[in-house]
């Protein structure tokens, strides 16, 4: 979440720089000024970057290392459970990306009507964004507990045998999805409301002079004008999927067996093993990854924002 | 000029900030130099579980008591992987506490005992400790620790009275273990209890198997760690085939995929199920969780093929160590902590805080009476000879995602022999990341 909002707060800087760019030549800050703020950059974000790329190449037992070239990244590649964790990660980024799109769109057009309790249901929405994941997901990990958890408990009331979720290999990733969503949802229909609200109310009365039905509205004015909030929205969640992590592993550690395993879940069990150089060379495989599938959108979304 | 100045200003500002942020990941060592007969305080650190603090803070508090001038404080780190690399990162980064406990074996292996650790191979304490222990502590030739607690067994927890009520006698084959367990599930009871809601216990059947698997090859552990022999292998594949069996057969507990140790210790202390496989070293918790029960609990090594060859596999207790980082006074101050806690008096104190789980590995510390009934089953195993260490304290490797695999063999989600397949694949990266010869 905060990810979220800071690569929000990110662009819009980017734009604002470009728009200031010409009068940036004579301001009468020197560039020095930058210095204190880049020697704390440079320790704690680019040495470290740099010194993995380095170890990344070694079989490091944090007391010494050895060069042993790129083996890691062979053994990273040969991992069998790798390959379930790229599946499971596509899965879920996609699954919850998907699914807060669409519930965010829904609660969002829901929320911005005039309903009953408005802004009450629209602070209840954001709450669980609020809340720390990992509290979140021992919370879930009681509550889908399957013999004496609150939703079998609940679902049994109404004589609905409930599924196995946590338990289930089946389940498993997909039931963490379902709580991420309900964790990240909030944003997402923030994010739409802000969009929503944005469009020029002309485009509804004249929508209404013409008869169109709720449908028509919504299908012909709200989604189209709300596109770039869809594409914010797809772009965080995209990001916050590929790279989650806490959630998976407060609720299953990536289990039963691998069933559950991400990249990071993998990445992380090999630097708890002691393997430092191996999951080194894992984290800079998902730092490839992730700037791979990143970059292109971040400049594909960007140019669509100058052009609004 | 007054940019000139301005400059310089910044460059000290920048060189500050600097040394701020690197300064804040520095050490505070002010320790070793206190004089003789000043008091010493020492820094001792544990994992946080209830075995290791309850005596850890007890050894403490006597032993001030008799040395009124060194005082003891205790920290505590997490358990498991993280606390692997809490204890790794206090070390290369030389600011580990003076004195600390951590396990024997091949995990100690990989602290680079001679690169970080005091050798105390020539204290008198080091001729006490048993001959099984001193491998397990050290590293060519020096010995590094003391031993933190009692051995403990690997094998299967059975509910007695259980037992008892159906006449049955304790197996010493596999095929006596499985008839068994028939007859309990036709008395409605389970009857083989697993609890994969913390994975770690279901490693069991694959590691309490080694006495078997070492009295068919005797110099198996020397073989595995030069890539000669595989899990996959007989006779080591028979763990994972029993884990497979007990689950095939349906003689698990219905929530065996989700419940969680403490819950599945309680289900065969109230005998609902008749076995669990576990360490002895969980036998205690019985008295916090069913008071009252701890004796209905007994042990039996993990049966083999034959009933001459039913033996014991043992856990060694961990060590407490001291780093290079402790020097002068406090290094003397811990020498002889570490004395007290390998001595029949240190065994007391540490037995009075939380009961025994085995055999001592010190000379004249004896187990006494009053221990459950599951410690005391550990005995004649001890007395006939029939014992051998947990492969872990013989050989440096061992896979990292074993209680992954052994839950999805368990679970029926692998076949043994895929699993046993995968998990010689887990080893083989384990031994190359450990660089050892011949992987």
């Amino acid at each position: 979440m905060s990810i979220g909002l800071r690569d929000a707060t990110v662009r819009r800087s980017a734009l604002s720089l470009r728009r200031t760019r010409r009068r940036a030549k004579r301001s009468p800050y020197p560039y020095w000024f930058l210095l204190p703020a880049f020697a704390v950059f440079f320790v704690f974000f680019l040495l470290p970057t740099f010194s993995s790329f380095y170890y990344s190449l070694t079989r490091w037992t944090l007391f010494d290392s050895e060069w042993i070239g790129l083996d890691n990244f062979r053994q990273f590649f040969e991992e069998p459970g790798l390959t379930k964790g790229l599946t499971n990660t596509l899965i879920y980024a996609v699954v919850t990306s998907g699914t807060k799109v669409v519930l965010g769109m829904v609660l969002a057009v829901l929320l911005t009507s005039s309903v009953w309790g408005r802004a009450f249901m629209r602070s209840a929405v954001f709450f669980p964004v609020l809340v720390s994941t990992i509290g979140v997901g021992l919370t879930f990990t009681v509550l889908m507990e399957p013999d004496q958890g609150l939703i079998n408990d609940a679902l049994g009331l109404v004589g609905i045998q409930g599924p196995r979720w946590l338990v289930d290999p089946r389940y498993a990733l997909l039931s963490v999805a379902a709580v991420d969503v309900w964790k990240g949802v909030g944003l997402a229909t923030v994010i739409y409301i802000a969009g929503i609200v944005a469009i020029p109310r002309e485009y509804y009365d004249a929508a209404h002079v013409d008869g169109a039905t709720p449908w028509k509205t919504f299908r012909y004015i709200t989604l189209p004008l709300a596109w770039p909030a869809t594409m914010t929205v797809i772009v965080l969640s995209l990001i916050g999927g590929l790279r989650s992590f806490d959630l998976i592993w407060a609720m299953t550690r990536g289990g039963p067996g691998f069933t559950s395993d991400v990249i990071a879940s993998v990445i992380y069990k090999q630097y708890q093993a002691g393997f430092y150089g191996l999951s080194t060379a894992g984290n800079v495989v998902l730092f490839l990854l992730v700037s791979a599938l990143m970059l292109p959108l971040y400049w594909k979304l960007s140019r669509r924002e100058v052009q609004l | 000029m007054v940019l000139d100045r301005t400059f310089r200003r910044v460059v000290v500002l920048v060189a500050l900030t600097v040394a701020a942020v690197v300064s804040g990941c520095g050490g505070d060592d002010d320790g070793g130099s206190a004089s003789k007969g000043e008091s010493v305080e020492l820094s001792f650190l544990v994992d946080n579980s209830d075995q290791a603090v309850k005596p850890a803070q007890a050894l403490a508090d006597a032993f001030h008591q008799k040395n009124p001038n060194i005082t003891i404080k205790i920290e505590t780190r997490p358990q498991g992987g993280e606390g692997d690399n809490v204890v790794k990162t206090r070390l290369s980064t030389q600011e580990m506490t003076d004195i600390f406990a951590y396990n024997s074996g091949s995990l100690f292996q990989a602290l680079k005992p001679e690169q970080n650790l005091t050798p105390l191979t020539d204290e008198e304490f080091v001729g006490r400790l048993d001959d099984a222990f001193k491998p397990s502590v050290s590293a060519n030739d020096q010995v590094y620790g003391a031993p933190f607690g009692s051995a403990f067994g690997g094998g299967i927890l059975y509910n007695k009275k259980v037992y008892e009520k159906l006449g049955l006698k304790v197996p010493t084959t596999w095929d006596e273990f499985m008839a068994n367990n028939a007859k309990i599930k036709a008395a409605g009871i389970d009857p083989v209890i697993q609890s994969y809601g913390d994975t770690w216990t279901s490693q069991l059947f694959v590691l309490a198997d080694y006495h078997n698997i070492a009295s068919e090859v005797p110099d198996w552990d020397k073989k595995y760690t030069a890539n000669q022999v595989k899990y996959s292998q007989e006779p080591a594949l028979e763990g994972f085939q029993h884990l497979e069996e007990v689950k095939k057969d349906g003689y698990l507990n219905k929530n065996f995929g989700s419940i969680k140790f403490p819950a599945a210790l309680s289900l065969l202390a109230q005998g609902k199920g008749a076995h669990y496989p576990q360490l002895t070293v969980t036998v205690p918790n019985i008295e916090t969780s069913d008071p009252g029960k701890i004796d209905d609990v007994g042990f039996f090594a993990q049966p083999g093929k034959t009933a001459d060859e039913n033996g014991l596999t043992l856990w060694l207790p961990g060590g407490v160590y001291i780093p290079k980082t402790t020097e002068g006074a406090k290094l003397d101050a811990a020498k002889k902590f570490l004395d007290f806690i390998a001595s029949p008096e240190g065994c007391e104190v540490y037995g009075k805080a939380f009961a025994p789980t085995g055999p001592y590995m010190v000379d004249g510390c004896d187990l006494p009476d009053d221990v459950p009934a599951a410690i005391k089953d550990l005995q004649p195993y001890v007395d006939d000879g029939k014992v051998t260490p947990a492969l872990e304290f013989l050989s440096p490797v061992k896979g990292p995602a074993l209680e992954q695999i052994t839950v999805e063999v368990g679970s029926g989600l692998r076949s043994a022999a895929d699993g046993a397949a995968l998990y010689d694949k887990d080893v083989e990266k384990q031994a190359q990341q450990l660089g050892l010869p011949g992987w």
